[in-house]
């Protein structure tokens, strides 16, 4: 079944990786990877995973666009996607006032329509987990925070790990992290692998997203491999972006990592979750990404415990799409709260 | 040698463009006698939303440009419309109108568009205002654009009519969603064609042909609409956009309420805003 090699350039890095290690794996990962696990075992596994055809991932996500989701279907779609939301703020103007506000919107996204439930998670800067923790406490909204140096993630693994810890200690219950695509694309996945390992481990109880940045992969297959590599590490939910590169997440780049996540569960039995970010500003492309991720995966992941949005602009237009429902008046948005 | 007829089709315009209904509908455009002059699109109220959300992106760009370039451009669209002077006339005459009584409303809409961008930058004088009050202030007035405007242009006078209600909104910054003369859409379409040819920005006039028994109502009820002109709507629609100016207080224009040469129609379409300066000794 293997169609592509590795990607070039792979074979001049393994010297500098030679370490192998015995990894204790999650019991439930066993089988699907070796005892020893290095740079060639990986790269051995990595072509065994079989490469995207790129059209027909363009054809399927066309022709599962095009479906109409109306009326009470619409209404229903629209409530489980503000329950997946991970209302995101990442900015460098970000302050603790701003950050309380976002959690006040996470609670009760439309203060005038206590019927509209509370989003999943807010996701947050590590600094300000804690902030973030005392304005949800309570309330059953999960805080999530990206770690790992996010966005670039070029640092040492040891600080990432580091900023993991710190990050947990403060109280988030969800760990967004981004992988090395520079050595993932050097074909250096021990690397990869290893961080991602050691990173869960630094996660202890709090779950780990793991962020593929696929806007950076260059191709489907890569974004395929990374994907398995990932759910082999550990991730409990592979991500496609930071939001900060173009472009961010896609419908065909999602429909390949779905793909992944059904294989892994094929060969592992794990159920690993799937978190779109980045670009997804309207209802009508959320409803097309959960139309996707029940065509692919089916009902058993259609829970925020298995599927999340990241975004931040798109709750407005879910709480606009809602009361154009419930009113039968185009809403405008000056007559919602901005963040 | 006879030559295969070019026959136009008369599409929307939303945003810059010229699309087609989003619903594939049209209907038929007739003359005076009856005959069919072509089928022109019929806009759904999905056009009309994309047409609001044109509007609302095009609003601030046309309100931040100065005073005297929003004036240099509806002057360039008087420039543009004595260009299709003879076209217009042709359309006019097919609606039943004689030669001379259309070259006349050709003739008078132009000099309308004329009068109107000179008033750009002088209606902020006439509106506007240095108030007295008991303190060491300046307290000044100042005329703001309202915002997304809904033009329901009337049936009569085809082209004059259109251009009385459409440019004066444009004046102090507004963009617009016009509903066209249902009996007239293929002026209006011109007239579309004419503003997409005079450096009005893409989104500031948005044209739809159609039905305005079955437009009006969302036009009406719409929360991103600050304004409608009821100008060209008949007495059961005026009540209907009363009624759905409500939810979120739009002003509304009445039916007769300003000539269509008349500054007031400018001065509908703004707010006032207020600021109180020190004036120091």
């Amino acid at each position: 079944m293997r169609i592509c090699g590795p990607p070039t350039g792979a074979d001049g890095h393994r010297a500098r990786y030679p370490d192998p290690v015995t990894i204790a794996h999650a019991a439930d990962r066993s089988g699907i990877l070796p005892d020893r696990i290095t740079t060639p075992t990986l790269r051995t596994f990595l072509r065994s995973v079989p490469s995207v055809d790129e059209v027909g991932v363009a054809e399927r996500v066309a022709a599962l666009s095009t479906r109409s989701i109306k009326k009470e279907s619409k209404r229903a779609a629209l409530e489980m996607i503000v329950r997946m939301t991970d209302l995101t703020t990442l900015e460098g103007k970000d302050t603790p006032g701003r950050v309380a506000q976002l959690c006040a919107k996470a609670i009760r996204p439309d203060p005038t329509d206590p019927s509209i439930p509370s989003v999943a998670a807010v996701c947050v800067y590590p600094t300000m987990v804690r902030h973030a923790v005392t304005a949800t406490e309570g309330t059953g909204v999960k805080v999530a925070s990206v770690a790992t140096y996010f966005p670039s993630g070029m640092a040492d693994t040891k600080l990432k790990v580091e900023e993991t810890r710190m990050v947990v200690a403060d109280g988030a219950h969800e760990v967004d992290m981004v992988i090395d695509r520079g050595a993932f694309l050097a074909g250096e996945y021990f690397k990869v692998f290893d961080e991602i390992r050691r990173v869960k481990e630094a996660c202890g109880e709090a779950h780990l997203k793991v962020i593929l940045e696929t806007g950076e992969l260059v191709t489907l297959d890569n974004v395929r491999r990374a994907s398995m590599l990932a759910m082999a590490a550990g991730a409990d939910f592979i991500k496609t972006s930071t939001g900060k590169v173009s472009p961010a997440a896609t419908l065909p780049v999602t429909l390949v990592m779905l793909e992944a996540i059904r294989d892994f569960h094929d060969a592992t039995g794990v159920m690993v979750g799937m978190k779109p970010a980045g670009g997804i500003r309207t209802a009508k492309d959320a409803i097309r990404y959960l139309v996707l991720f029940n065509e692919t995966l089916g009902h058993p992941w259609m829970t925020p415990d298995l599927f999340r949005f990241g975004a931040s602009s798109l709750l407005n237009d879910i709480l606009m799409q809602i009361r154009w429902l419930d009113t039968g008046r185009y809403q405008s948005p000056n007559y919602f709260t901005k963040d | 040698m006879s030559r295969l007829e070019v026959r136009k089709t008369y599409k929307l315009y939303i945003d810059g463009k010229f699309p087609r209904s989003e619903s594939g509908r049209s209907y038929p455009a007739l003359g005076a006698d009856g005959e069919v002059l072509a089928r022109v699109a019929r806009a759904s109220r999905k056009d009309l939303r994309d047409a609001v959300r044109a509007a609302r992106n095009a609003q601030e760009g046309w309100a931040g440009a100065t005073a005297y370039n929003r004036g240099q451009v509806i002057y360039r669209i008087a420039e543009t419309l004595e260009d299709r002077a003879g076209t217009f006339v042709e359309q006019l005459m097919e609606l039943g109108y004689t030669r001379a009584k259309s070259e006349k409303e050709v003739a008078d809409s132009v000099d309308l568009v004329v009068w109107y961008a000179g008033w750009a930058d002088k209606f902020p004088q006439v509106l506007g205002n240095l108030n007295p009050v008991a303190g060491p202030f300046f307290n000044i007035s100042v005329p703001e654009p309202t915002g997304v405007v809904g033009v329901v242009a009337p049936e009569e006078p085809a082209l004059y009519g259109l251009v009385g209600t459409v440019v004066p909104v444009m004046v102090p910054g507004n963009v617009s969603v016009v509903l066209a003369a249902e009996g007239a859409p293929m002026p209006a379409i011109t007239f579309a064609e004419v503003l997409a040819t005079s450096d009005v920005p893409a989104g500031v006039v948005n044209v739809l042909t159609g039905s305005k028994d079955e437009l009006v109502p969302w036009l009406a009820d719409h929360m991103d609409v600050d304004a409608v002109d009821a100008t060209g709507a008949p007495q059961h629609l005026v009540e209907r956009i009363e009624e759905g100016a409500v939810h979120n207080v739009k002003r509304t224009l009445l039916p007769g309420e300003w000539s269509l040469r008349s500054p007031y129609r400018i001065a509908a379409f703004t707010e006032t805003k207020t600021v109180w300066h020190p004036k120091g000794r």
